[in-house]
Order: C-alpha cells, then structure tokens, then sequence
C-alpha cells in the first residue's frame, strides 16, 4: 500500500484513489486532422515503463480531482505529484508542481 | 533423450531397486555458440513452444533462454483455470484448439499434470444476463464448442454451496457452463513440457537473462545475454509481463502493453466443498477447490501499471467480500497464502502472437489474466509461426497492428482499456 500526496488534500490513503493510466499521453490537437497514426498512437501505444511513470489518479473518493503523480512501477515509490493544469509532462519533465 | 518413463512398472522398479532408475527431467547445459531458434521466456509458452517446434516441426538446434529458473513467472502464479468459453471466432477456435491439446497433454507429454474437467460455471444475477450468457453459449456452440445454460435450481444441484438466498446481495439467477472446462497442476505443466523439450535435445538455460537483440539489416543475428552473445537465425520473444522491456531492447516500442499485476490466493485446506469452478457474476472473484484442499481464488486487478510481483492488502479485501457474497459459507476460512503476478494486458484483452518488421524475430504477448489456459495453443501456434516464418489460421488475427488497423478483438466490448477486460 501507500499514500499519495493529493496537491488539494495532503497526503491520503490509495483506496481514496482511482487509477486513470499514462499521463504522457496527449489525444491530438487538431481532432479532425489528426491522422490515424496520431490517433493509433494516443490511444493504443504505450511506453509502459519499468521505473518512473508519470501517470493520472482520480481523488474519486475525497476532493474528486484528478492529479499527476510520477510513480515507481517497480518500487511503487511516489518521486512527486502535481495539479493536472501542469501542461506537457513528457518523460524527461521534472518540473515540480502546477505549471500554470 | 533416453529418459525414464513415468509409468507404474519404473514406480515398482524404483521402490525395490532404492530410487536409483530416474533420469533428471532436463539436462543443464552449457549455451552453445549459434542455435537455428532462441526462445527467451522459459515460462509455460516459452517451453510449449519449444517442445512444439521440436515436435512438429522437426526444429531441434534451439534453446529456451530463461533469466531466472523455468516457470518462475505466470505459469506457476495463476488460478490454474483451463476454458474455451470465448464468444468472438478469433478467440474461440484458438483456446479451443487449446482445450483439445489440454484434453491429451498428461499422454502427450508422458508428465501428469492433473488436468481435471470439473466444469466452469459463470454466475449470472439477472435477467439480462441470463440473455447475454445465452448468446455467448450459443456463440461457442455455434463454433463447435459444449455449452450449457442453466438456471438457479440447476446450478444449486452442481454447486451448492452457493448463496442462494433471494435476499443475496445479488441473488444468482442461473448461470453459463462449459463443462469440459477444469483446472490443471501449473507446475507440472511447465516440467512437463521442459521435460518434454528437453527430450528433443532442446537446450534448456537457465540464469541466462537476455539484454540485447543484435539485429543487422533488419535481420536478426542473435542475443546479448548475461551469458554472453548466443547466435540465432531466429528468436521468438514469450515473457508475458516483462514484453515492453525485452522488446524494448529490439527496437520494438510503444507496444500496445501495459503491465499490471493481478493477485491470486490460496485459503488453508478444507474438506471438499467445491468440486467446479465458479466465477461471479456481480463482482470479480472466481474459485476452485486444490487437491490439497485450498481454495484458490482470484479477481480483479490492482488497477494502476507495476512491475512488482506483490499485492495489496485493499485489493485482497474487494476480491474476499465479493467471495463472501457469493459464498458466505467461506467467511471465516483463514487466508494462507497471496501473491501476484505481472499480467502483460493489451489493450483488446485478446492476445498477439505475430511476426514483427525484424525479419526472424516473432512476438507473443499481451495474455492478460488468460495466459495459463492458453499454454498449449500459445505455443503450438507461435511454433507455427516461427517455423513457417506464416501464422497458422489459429492466430493470423492476433496481430500487432490490428489496433491501427481498427481490427481489434475486444472480447467484452470494453474499449481500449487495459484491465477492463
């Protein structure tokens, strides 16, 4: 088990969260001129990381918003969290917290 | 390779002549310079589908690499569940096949791996899916498969034990059955089949963990491994939760993978009280009785991506009210043991089985929490694969760009969600 530090709550317990998977991914900007590629990759491809993994969590059961958390796939060590509105989280992103 | 068989005459034999007629199951060879084929992955499809490549194929220069001890992974971690009980063609001829190799595997393999036909019953709570259930059994009897569908009173005649209160939290309506479906012995299905291989003269190498794939035009040559570079004019690649890193290593990204973990449990032993497999209808749990007398269950998955082979205690307690429900009779069985495995989940539920753009490199993946069942067919099929550089009809639709291709083989019509399958 273990906590996840929600960027409203403070630290709460898992069961308070749903998972909401890879927050790397970014559904095209231009919906209707996105290519089929684009489209294959957002919804199908997965880097599926052995370590760190950015990833979105749904506070369903407490302040119900979603946030980012960067967490060990291996280790399930939780390196940072931040608000959603932090644009752009790609692999090598270490900015900390809300990018807004 | 001049290997006792296992039959009563050698058990008679051994118990007068102090045990000393057995022959080990496998040799424990030295990797040799070059193979025709490499598996990497000695876990039950890896090891089926080396013994079928040397048996149906006549493909004996080749080794099954394996970074830990063979069937360390999925094969001895799951539910033991053997079924064919799919509704979509692609699926339900595969495990179909499947069963059929199950059904003659103890003969087969001269190895008793307990497989037991104790029938699978899927609890079903309403009406509606009563319907849907029916429309899946006459699916699978559509494609030659034995279905039946039951209602409460017969499903209390198999499975008593059973809550059938009609103030149940879900009270069980009927329910669908495939009775040649059963449990089997997992780790006797991945000796048996390394047995089996070995006997063909395949090398079996174990603490031998593959890091590299050396590929030059895009043409295979051969592994890096913690035991040094090993030729190969052809790999398959069978490592269920580990399939992103390894291939990871070839080039291959960005698969259509996520790795999970899923729990399994086994109780303290019991006098019989369940004699079939049940799963729930109204919540993730299914269970059968062990020959020692354990409940082994399982259910849902921990939800979020990992690589660790552990559980946790808030999913362990969602799966055991949900047996509760189904079975209140098991409230106060004590708990003996619980682990997890990592479920290579695709993003269809259904699997791949497929060449890849490396020429003589071939992937089988993306089991879900289905990969025991289909153990033999896996590897009869991925041996076909490999050896025919062609799929076999069995599994030319489990392919990796079915996904772009929008052919995908969505089983439970959930969407591309790995784990809602």
């Amino acid at each position: 088990m273990f906590k996840i530090e929600c960027p409203w709550c403070g630290d709460r317990d898992m069961v308070e969260f749903t998972y909401g998977g890879d927050a790397t991914k970014k559904h095209p900007d231009d919906m209707a001129a996105a290519s089929l590629d684009e489209w294959n990759a957002y919804v199908y491809e997965r880097d599926n990381p052995c370590g760190p993994h950015w990833e979105y969590w749904h506070h369903v059961n407490g302040c119900r918003q979603w946030l980012m958390v960067h967490r060990d796939t291996l280790t399930h060590e939780i390196y940072e969290t931040a608000k959603p509105t932090a644009k752009d989280v790609k692999k090598p992103w270490t900015g900390k917290g809300d990018a807004s | 390779m001049g290997k006792t068989p296992y039959n009563i005459w050698n058990v008679i034999k051994g118990g007068l002549t102090g045990q000393k007629n057995w022959t080990p199951a496998w040799r424990d060879p030295e990797p040799k310079a070059s193979y025709d084929a490499i598996i990497v992955g000695g876990g039950g499809h890896g090891l089926t589908t080396a013994f079928y490549l040397a048996k149906n194929h006549g493909m004996t220069n080749i080794a099954v690499l394996e970074k830990g001890y063979l069937g360390s992974g999925n094969v001895g971690r799951n539910t033991t569940i053997v079924r064919s009980n799919y509704m979509h063609p692609e699926n339900a001829h595969f495990y179909e096949h499947g069963l059929k190799l199950w059904e003659n595997m103890s003969q087969e393999l001269n190895y008793n791996v307990m497989f037991s036909q104790r029938a699978i019953i899927n609890l079903c709570h309403s009406k509606a899916q009563y319907d849907a259930f029916a429309r899946r059994g006459n699916a699978m009897r559509l494609n030659g498969i034995d279905a039946e569908i039951l209602n409460a009173e017969e499903v209390r005649q198999r499975a008593p034990m059973l809550d059938f209160n009609p103030r149940a939290r879900f009270p069980i309506f009927g329910g669908l059955m495939q009775a040649r479906g059963g449990t089997a012995r997992h780790d006797a299905v991945a000796w048996g089949y390394a047995r089996g291989a070995d006997s063909y003269g395949v090398d079996l190498i174990q603490n031998c963990e593959v890091t590299g794939f050396k590929i030059e035009n895009g043409e295979i040559q051969g592994v890096e491994t913690s035991r040094g570079y090993i030729g190969a004019k052809k790999v398959g690649i069978a490592v269920a939760g580990n399939t992103s890193k390894v291939c990871a290593t070839a080039g291959l990204n960005n698969l259509p993978i996520e790795s999970h973990k899923l729990q399994a449990m086994v109780s303290e032993p019991l006098k019989p009280l369940i004699d079939t497999v049940v799963t729930y209808g109204a919540g993730h749990f299914y269970v059968s009785q062990s020959d020692k007398g354990g409940l082994v269950f399982g259910g849902d998955l921990d939800g979020y991506n990992s690589y660790a082979a552990r559980g946790n205690l808030p999913t362990i307690e969602h799966i055991i009210t949900a047996g509760v429900a189904m079975m209140p009779c098991i409230s106060r069985v004590r708990l003996l043991r619980h682990w997890a495995g990592i479920m290579d989940m695709s993003m269809d539920g259904s699997p791949i089985i497929t060449k890849t753009d490396t020429k003589g490199l071939y992937l089988n993946a993306g089991w879900c929490y289905g990969g025991f069942k289909a153990t033999p067919a896996s590897g009869w099929c991925f041996a076909h694969t490999i050896a025919n550089d062609a799929p076999h009809k069995y599994n030319e639709a489990f392919t990796l760009d079915r996904f772009a291709k929008g052919r995908v083989i969505d089983e439970k019509g959930a969407g591309p969600v790995p784990g809602a399958h």
